[in-house]
């Protein structure tokens, strides 16, 4: 019981985080009908400007609240993030809509081996340890002298991802961006005929997958104390994962799917082996995939000819 | 481009409107320079912000302390400054609106001269292949100092083949595989476990004559491997052939990862992470290429040397890439090819023309995987020990990347390709003047640039050349006339 309690914590936790990277995968498939396969690598490319951005404010400026540490780097990260996922849309998939099917996914592989290898080249290939930031946890419970604890930087993931889900879904239902978002999933051409900018569209939705991957990078940096230039491949593939399993292109099916991945993942190291935890991600993907496509909450896909 | 048609405004709804030219009117020079100085200098700019996190600060590690940062601001605005010149130049020359759009119109004389061209160009390939070692040997002086160049011949041709095998999949069929390493693993740890696993060479010992295992292993092993690395291809790709194309990359993705992983975490059969060494050697006709008496040197009267096997290794992947390249092209002429190349083209159409499109899928993609268990056991005779560090998603990605460049379904492309993408890198391993104090260095090392250059490269020709290098592919059936499809001529294909 005590152990299920504690993977539960540690499941919901890293859920989260695909979770965040996963609404990423998500809108850009609901809008453009393609897998952003460098989104796991601006992903990890986050984490980075996030390892930057926390150096540069505790080591040089000096500012010793280490909440206000983690806010700075979150819009920071957030914003240089977003940033680039801009510049990739509009160099690498923008020129080609209305090539064939598979030349956007071509290209977007291309990026991802760029931007890993971007990052390896400039900041070295060894990983990157920061000290604990926030070490502080919380005993909820003893027993025979196993603890079951939350941390307080699980507290912060679970609350900043759940202020920013909702952030997000208001973005979505409620602002004049979210409807134009929504009516370009629908219908692109009479989007644009209605007066929409439907290229603007597009990118604005790139930098929102961004922004969110970039918070789930600077909490992946927190929860972690360490990244890696290969680091966004695999906790990218798994979002994916989580993604379809939720139903690619659905919002509240990205979060369901992202927090099952992650409940999946740790109960299958705590109880089964940890050396195949990877194999059991990979593993649910191809059998979604096969047999249940359409996900939990997606629609089923219609074959236009 | 076909002529816009009324049907058009009711295609599906992923395709973008067309990127429209601006209406050219002549415009001075003066007049265009601003909006490029403007353009160049908001390139720029972005480049500077985008290069700043990364690129300005280093977090480095010093010793086992924590992190440090260093600065490098310097570099940013020289690549900042770098960006905004190309731009600015491109703006004013090759993007400039009033510059006529020149047309491909070659001369007579051009056209006569590739068409007497082109038929040789295949044959004067095969024939640099077949004299490269002794080229080698001539021109580095001896046997011994050609190893170096008969082992990137070598290294050049696996991938060549492995780019060929892939192209029947990719190029011919239009299936995206990202797993196609997985079989070139199935290949190495079939030919690797067959040979070092003592139970199973008592087995063969048993039932076939005392001997003849160890003097042939990697000749019985060769078609072993190929066929095991094929039934693996029609063991995955049954339940995935179904999937549309991006869902079908991952999924093949997915599978190569879970093989690598199985590799790694089943030590008690592959050995793990340490992987399986003293793999025996190739043999010739069941010669050895050792000092003995019975070896290849003393039986036929030549003084020995190591350099005889890896002589002897690089006709073998030249023969191997060779069987790869007819194979294919005679599969082309026969109707499962011409499935293929209607399946890439357009997948509906031929399902409503009758072609079973599971089972057309399926026969290429185990062709596929087939050619990539032959290649699997001759990288494993090679360097006689495998790991799954050799099989890892960046090697899928350069054979991909190696098919994207040389044009999907061009074999001369695809060989092209691997050539320079694999050879150009190795020299770029050997630039030792990039590390001279006044450009980068003496820490700087090319070899890290590889991939980075692969990524770029693969979105540069997604971007500019869609269908390749070699973008014009001659059809294999035609009527009346054989006329050339290239990507402007035909719309794309929704595979």
């Amino acid at each position: 019981m005590d152990i299920f309690l504690q993977q539960l914590i540690n499941g919901l936790t890293l859920g989260s985080i695909y979770g965040l990277i996963a609404i990423g995968y998500t809108m850009v498939f609901g809008i453009i009908g393609m897998v952003n396969f460098a989104h796991g690598d601006v992903f990890m490319v986050s984490a980075f400007i996030g390892l930057i951005c926390v150096l540069l404010l505790t080591t040089v400026v000096g500012i010793s609240s280490i909440f206000l540490v983690l806010a700075i780097t979150l819009v920071v990260a957030m914003l240089f993030t977003g940033l680039t996922s801009w510049a990739i849309e509009r160099v690498a998939y923008r020129p080609l809509r209305g090539s064939f099917r598979l030349a956007p996914m071509i290209s977007a592989i291309g990026m991802s081996i760029f931007l890993s290898n971007f990052v390896q080249v400039a900041q070295g290939p060894r990983n990157k340890p920061l000290p604990p930031l926030v070490p502080d946890v919380i005993v909820l419970m003893e027993r025979n002298g196993y603890q079951v604890t939350l941390a307080y930087k699980q507290i912060i993931i679970m609350a900043v991802t759940a202020g920013l889900l909702f952030g997000f879904w208001w973005l979505v239902q409620k602002t004049p961006l979210g409807r134009a978002q929504r009516a370009c999933e629908q219908d692109r051409k009479m989007a644009a005929l209605l007066g929409i900018n439907v290229d603007r569209t597009i990118s604005l939705t790139f930098v929102i997958g961004a922004a969110l991957a970039a918070v789930a990078g600077v909490m992946y940096l927190m929860y972690y104390g360490v990244v890696n230039f290969a680091d966004g491949f695999v906790p990218g593939v798994k979002a994916f994962t989580a993604a379809v399993l939720g139903g690619i292109g659905s919002l509240p099916g990205a979060v369901l799917g992202g927090l099952l991945i992650g409940l999946i993942e740790t109960f299958w190291s705590a109880y089964f082996s940890i050396e195949y935890k990877d194999v059991a991600a990979f593993s649910i993907l191809v059998v979604v995939l096969i047999f249940m496509p359409q996900g939990l909450l997606g629609r089923p896909e219609v074959e236009k000819v | 481009m076909a002529a816009p048609h009324a049907s058009d405004l009711w295609e599906d709804d992923d395709k973008a409107p067309q990127v429209t030219i601006p209406p050219v009117a002549p415009t001075p020079r003066e007049a265009a320079l601003l909006p490029a100085l403007k353009d160049a200098v908001a390139s720029g700019i972005i480049t500077g912000l985008l290069l700043l996190p990364l690129v300005g600060f280093r977090a480095t590690e010093s010793g086992s302390g924590p992190l440090t940062l260093t600065y490098r601001f310097g570099l940013v605005a020289v690549l900042a400054a770098v960006v905004a010149g190309l731009r600015l130049v491109l703006n004013l020359t090759v993007w400039h609106p009033d510059r006529r759009r020149a047309g491909k119109s070659s001369s007579p004389l051009a056209i006569r001269l590739r068409a007497g061209v082109a038929p040789l160009l295949k044959p004067a390939f095969f024939a640099l292949a077949l004299a490269y070692p002794f080229l080698a040997i001539l021109l580095s002086g001896g046997l011994s100092p050609s190893r170096y160049w008969v082992d990137l011949g070598i290294y050049i041709l696996t991938y060549v083949m492995l780019g060929w095998g892939l192209n029947i999949v990719v190029g011919l069929a239009g299936l995206l595989d990202l797993g196609y390493v997985a079989f070139y693993a199935v290949g190495a740890y079939t030919f690797a476990l067959l040979s070092t696993s003592v139970p199973l060479n008592a087995f063969f010992d048993a039932h076939v004559a005392e001997g003849f295992w160890a003097s042939w292993s990697f000749w019985v092993c060769l078609p072993v491997a190929g066929i095991l690395a094929g039934l693996w291809g029609v063991i995955l790709g049954f339940p995935v052939l179904r999937l549309r194309g991006d869902y079908l990359a991952i999924v093949t993705l997915a599978f190569g990862e879970i093989i690598r992983l199985v590799l790694i975490n089943w030590v008690s059969l592959t050995n793990g992470g340490a992987g399986i060494s003293s793999i025996p050697p190739v043999t010739f006709f069941g010669m050895s290429f050792d000092r003995d008496d019975t070896g290849f040197a003393a039986v036929f009267g030549l003084s020995f040397s190591p350099m005889h096997r890896m002589i002897f290794l690089y006709f073998i992947i030249l023969g191997l890439a060779a069987l790869t390249a007819l194979a294919t092209i005679r599969l082309r002429q026969m109707p499962v090819g011409r499935a293929w190349e209607a399946l890439r083209e357009d997948e509906i159409a031929c399902r409503s023309l009758g072609i079973n499109t599971t089972l057309t899928k399926l026969t290429a993609f185990a062709t596929g995987a087939m050619f990539g268990g032959f290649a699997g056991a001759f990288f494993a005779v090679r360097v006689r020990f495998v790991s799954p560090e050799s099989f890892t998603f960046m090697e899928s990605a350069v054979i991909l990347a190696i098919v994207v460049l040389g044009g999907m379904g061009s074999q001369m492309g695809v060989a092209a390709a691997a050539v320079l993408l694999i050879g150009g890198m190795e020299m770029l391993r050997n630039l030792t003047f990039l590390k001279s104090d006044f450009l980068f260095g003496s820490d700087f090392d090319p070899a890290l640039y590889r991939m980075l250059i692969f990524g770029f490269a693969m979105v540069a020709v997604m971007v500019w050349r869609p269908r390749g290098l070699v973008a014009t592919r001659m059809p294999t059936i035609f009527f009346k006339t054989r006329r050339a499809v290239s990507g402007s001529l035909v719309k794309e294909g929704h595979g």
